[in-house]
């Protein structure tokens, strides 16, 4: 009846207990107070249903700052352990348990964290930067967002029910098969992946549509804010490589569930083919992760220098430069295992050109600096410290890129250093960067300078107390993934370093809630009545802070790059004095919740094998789009003399 | 104060980097390389490092000098608000760091032939070959020359260049000498090779670099280079083991098991690794 389900799957001992209760009781917190306050209607219609992008991506940043704090836990258990464990004490976690930890930190930050952060971002900002009422597909949108949350959810499931993956975040076989990974943690994985996987792939597909097909008119696609083209890079991406990760991990399910032999170690499987798959998909999720942060810094460093981009069509080129030679360099991921030297020395050079257009882009954010009137604000200081550690990062990642010297640092803590500094320096300081960016223009009003300020510091000096001593520990031969080590290597007082710095970084985030907190109780000082706080230069900021729903009145008309600066310094009017005309909008609706929620009992199923209802949830998954399609009634309309009047509302507060 | 971020940015890095390179000392093992592959190994990095430090270094001083004259409070320097591109300006920084590349993709072509870890080392001494088995959670060295082999321990004579042909009976680890040289990963039904040699007599730490499961932080393993004649003595020596291992003998030693203890035999059957990697080939092999 319940497949391989019975009651032991959720009796793991004291520590996951604790874990499980937290849950559970964050669970019946967020219930009740949504009951309490009778929150549950308006949740429901103004929220979960919403098919309105910035509600989406608003919903996709809460998310990922959910599991951001789920990821950075598992991190900090992971350095504690190793802080604790040497020589004859061994820490506080088992191994297996450990491993666990260590999968689920690195799929959680990438996959629930730093993805979702990112098509947060899009949601927000690219359907107001084209000048677009939203993106093509609205109920595809919501689709995605809920697949993401499901898989998300079905990730957080492992650890009430069952266990997660022990095998690192890619799960290479044959450890992940099913001779060595028999029990249900592998199969969480995998699932968790796939649902998730098909949101991104459709969230993917609906943003290229969305760039390419709903700009405003006259915003050619060299006139497009190269946030947008950074957007649309990732999109591409996206859809090239999300389809290579479905596959893989179909092909996994199949050794696993269907015997079968793709990377098996006997009867012709080949484990290797898998290594080559999965970074074909994990080269290029670098990219889409890091191309939309290097074009929240090109807003960014414009903006607070108060002068134009320079370089704009070296960027655009840069930008595609790296978009398409992250396709070419995949196997640099794995020059140890063993494949000629003629073939390692492509991938390596192909490898160490990306850093030319990535210095390109450096020196073009220096040069829009340059001869400009650079404002400290803090998503500038983001940008800073992101130079500072990036180009450390890049260095340490041109070091790896030579396959002679990658030998000596392949999965050496060196390597993990270098990684977290890309990752943390590029893409989640680009992200925080954005979000004080676009804050005022999603809720109406800028967030805290000071405690903004504060909250850099800590996690810029967190980073380095955390990783500069992974950095020597990689060159002292410390590999990753270590759950415990011998005393006499000398490793210890730098992995209590690295603990030290997890605490710091942990005040940074401490000082974000705080800065959040007072920046909501101080509002009314820093509310941003003229929809424009930063003297910014691109469309979103011609409209009224927060956004409108409909997003425009009256759609603008490009002329140029800085659409906004040019229409606010010659006065003109970007809608060129078109009358106002009806908007049309999606309706809410629950099916995209509805389909997700099918997707996850699916999930959960499939992982447990409780075939009838695999055979259930997977006859509905079918249907349940299919009604979708029959629905007719799908948009309303606000007649044209009700948008004149909102508008007029908002001029008036100017 | 904003204007003395990015100083103090990159004084807090010096700080920790020297904070971490001290508490590191001796123990940083990458810098002492004890074996001519490791040498070089480290040579190029350092080549490397120094390439790249002639557009690094100049990235550094901008970022200062360019937040520090343009921050908004200084009013004398020029406020230039549409001047977005220079085409001798970008060509500069398109063509400086392509030439550093291409200087960079020389080095990286011949060093990647030159350390391509299945080139044999030119040494006027014989080569020995020694097997390599990643087993579930230890390392088994097979010595098919001396009739011996080892468990979590590897003796290798000096000056003396050593073919590694590696497999593994377990999910795939990596085998790895830092102060010998590189590293190749250990797969099952699979041989890679590995050449190094050790310049002197010394204990090094050997230990495997892909995680493999649970027992895997115990996959550590001491590397003893001594003199030609010592390590013919001990070879000998250990001919002599009373523990004997042949292909039954390894099945139960392959079964998984944690933090085991330098263990020695006597190789009874100079075919047992042949074996090994083959028992994924035959039909009637174990389904993994």
């Amino acid at each position: 009846m319940f497949g391989k389900l019975t009651f032991a799957a959720v009796e793991q001992g004291p520590i996951v207990l604790v874990a499980q209760l937290f849950i559970l009781f964050g669970a019946v917190a967020v219930i009740g107070l949504l009951t309490y306050f009778k929150r549950w209607r308006w949740l429901w219609k103004e929220w979960l249903t919403s098919l309105d992008a910035k509600k989406i991506g608003v919903m996709y940043i809460i998310v990922a700052l959910v599991m951001l704090f789920r990821g950075f836990t598992d991190a900090a258990m992971m350095r504690t352990q190793q802080a604790l464990s040497v020589g004859a004490s061994h820490g506080f976690l088992e191994p297996h348990h450990f491993e666990q930890v260590f999968t689920a930190h690195g799929v959680i930050m990438i996959f629930f964290v730093a993805m979702p952060l990112m098509f947060g971002l899009l949601n927000l900002v690219v359907p107001l930067q084209i000048g677009t009422r939203d993106v093509a597909f609205p109920f595809l949108n919501s689709l995605s967002f809920w697949l993401f949350v499901a898989g998300a959810s079905l990730a957080m499931l492992s650890l009430v029910i069952g266990q997660f993956a022990a095998t690192g975040w890619l799960a290479y076989p044959p450890l992940s098969e099913l001779a060595y990974s028999p029990g249900v943690g592998v199969d969480y994985y995998i699932w968790s992946l796939q649902i998730s996987g098909i949101g991104t792939l459709l969230a993917g597909i609906n943003f290229v549509v969305t760039i390419l097909k709903k700009r405003a008119p006259g915003m050619t696609l060299m006139r497009m804010p190269i946030f947008v083209w950074t957007a649309l890079a990732s999109m591409m991406l996206v859809v090239v490589s999300f389809p290579v990760l479905t596959a893989t991990l179909g092909l996994l399910f199949l050794d696993r569930f269907g015997a079968m032999h793709f990377f098996t170690s006997s009867f012709g499987g080949n484990m290797m083919m898998y290594v080559n798959l999965i970074w074909t998909w994990g080269h290029p999720e670098v990219y889409i992760l890091v191309l939309p942060a290097f074009g929240v810094f090109s807003e960014v460093v414009s903006t607070f220098s108060q002068k134009r981009l320079f370089g704009y069509t070296s960027m655009v080129g840069a930008t595609m430069a790296i978009t398409i030679l992250s396709f070419v360099v995949w196997l640099h991921h794995f020059f140890t295992m063993g494949a000629g030297a003629d073939v390692n020395s492509f991938f390596g050079i192909m490898t160490m050109i990306i850093a030319i257009p990535t210095g390109v882009k450096v020196f073009n954010w220096l040069f829009t600096m340059y001869r400009g009137r650079v404002l400290f604000k803090t998503p500038l200081l983001w940008f800073l410290g992101f130079v500072a550690l990036f180009t450390v990062g890049g260095m340490a990642g041109v070091l790896l890129a030579v396959p002679g010297a990658d030998f000596e640092l392949h999965n050496s803590l060196f390597l993990v250093a270098h990684f977290h500094t890309m990752i943390i320096s590029g893409v989640l300081f680009g992200d925080f960067a954005a979000l004080t960016y676009w804050f005022p223009k999603i809720f109406g009003f800028r967030l805290n300078e000071v405690w903004g300020r504060r909250a850099f510091w800590g996690w810029v000096v967190g980073f380095m107390l955390a990783f500069i001593p992974l950095y020597i520990l990689g060159f002292m031969g410390a590999t990753r993934r270590l759950d415990h080590y011998p005393a006499g290597l000398g490793w210890h007082p730098l992995f209590i370093v690295a603990a030290i710095g997890v605490v710091v970084l942990a005040l940074g985030g401490l000082f974000q809630v705080v800065q959040f907190i007072k920046s909501i109780r101080e509002r009314a000082q820093t509310m941003d009545t003229t929809g424009d706080p930063w003297n910014a230069r691109t469309l979103e900021w011609s409209v009224s802070s927060p956004a409108p729903f409909y997003n425009f009145a009256r759609i603008p008309h490009v002329h140029s790059r800085d659409a906004f600066w040019e229409a606010k310094h010659e006065k003109i009017d970007l809608a060129e004095n078109e009358p106002y005309t009806d908007i049309h909008l999606p309706k809410n609706t629950g099916m995209g919740i509805y389909i997700a929620a099918t997707a996850l009992v699916f999930g959960f199923a499939m992982v447990w094998q409780i075939m009838w209802l695999v055979v259930l949830t997977g006859i509905a998954l079918v249907v349940l789009p299919v009604i979708r399609s029959f629905d007719e009634d799908l948009e309303y309309t606000i007649p044209a003399a009700e948008v004149a009047r909102l508008d007029a509302a908002h001029a008036s507060t100017i | 104060m904003s204007k003395y971020t990015f100083p103090l940015l990159m004084a807090i890095l010096a700080a920790i980097g020297a904070l971490a390179f001290f508490l590191g000392g001796n123990h940083i093992v990458l810098l002492h390389p004890r074996g001519a592959i490791a040498a070089r190994e480290l040579q190029l990095m350092e080549t490397a490092v120094q390439l790249m430090l002639l557009v690094v270094v100049p990235v550094f001083i901008l970022t200062f000098g360019i937040a520090w004259h343009y921050r908004a409070e200084n009013t004398r320097a020029r406020y230039l608000p549409n001047w977005d591109h220079n085409v001798m300006e970008e060509a500069v920084w398109w063509i400086v760091p392509m030439i550093i590349i291409v200087v960079l993709a020389v080095l990286t072509w011949r060093s990647t032939h030159q350390l391509d870890p299945y080139r044999a080392i030119d040494a006027s001494t014989p080569p020995l070959t020694i097997q390599v088995v990643a087993l579930d959670w230890k390392w088994l060295f097979l010595y098919p020359a001396q009739g011996i082999a080892t468990v979590n321990y590897l003796e290798i004579p000096e000056h003396t260049p050593i073919d590694f042909e590696i497999t593994a009976d377990a999910p795939m680890n990596g085998f790895w000498i830092p102060q010998l040289g590189g590293q190749i990963m250990a797969m099952p039904g699979m041989v890679t090779h590995l050449h190094l040699i050790a310049d002197g007599p010394g204990t090094y730490l050997g230990l495997s670099s892909n995680f493999s499961g649970a027992g895997f932080a115990g996959m550590q393993f001491s590397v003893q280079a001594t003199t030609t004649s010592a390590f013919t003595s001990w070879a000998t020596r250990t001919a002599h083991a009373t523990t004997t291992l042949d292909f039954p003998t390894y099945q139960a030693l392959a079964r998984p098991s944690a933090h085991n203890p330098p263990t020695f035999y006597a190789l009874s059957d100079i075919h047992l690794y042949t074996k090994i990697v083959m028992q994924f080939m035959a039909s009637s092999s174990p389904v993994r």
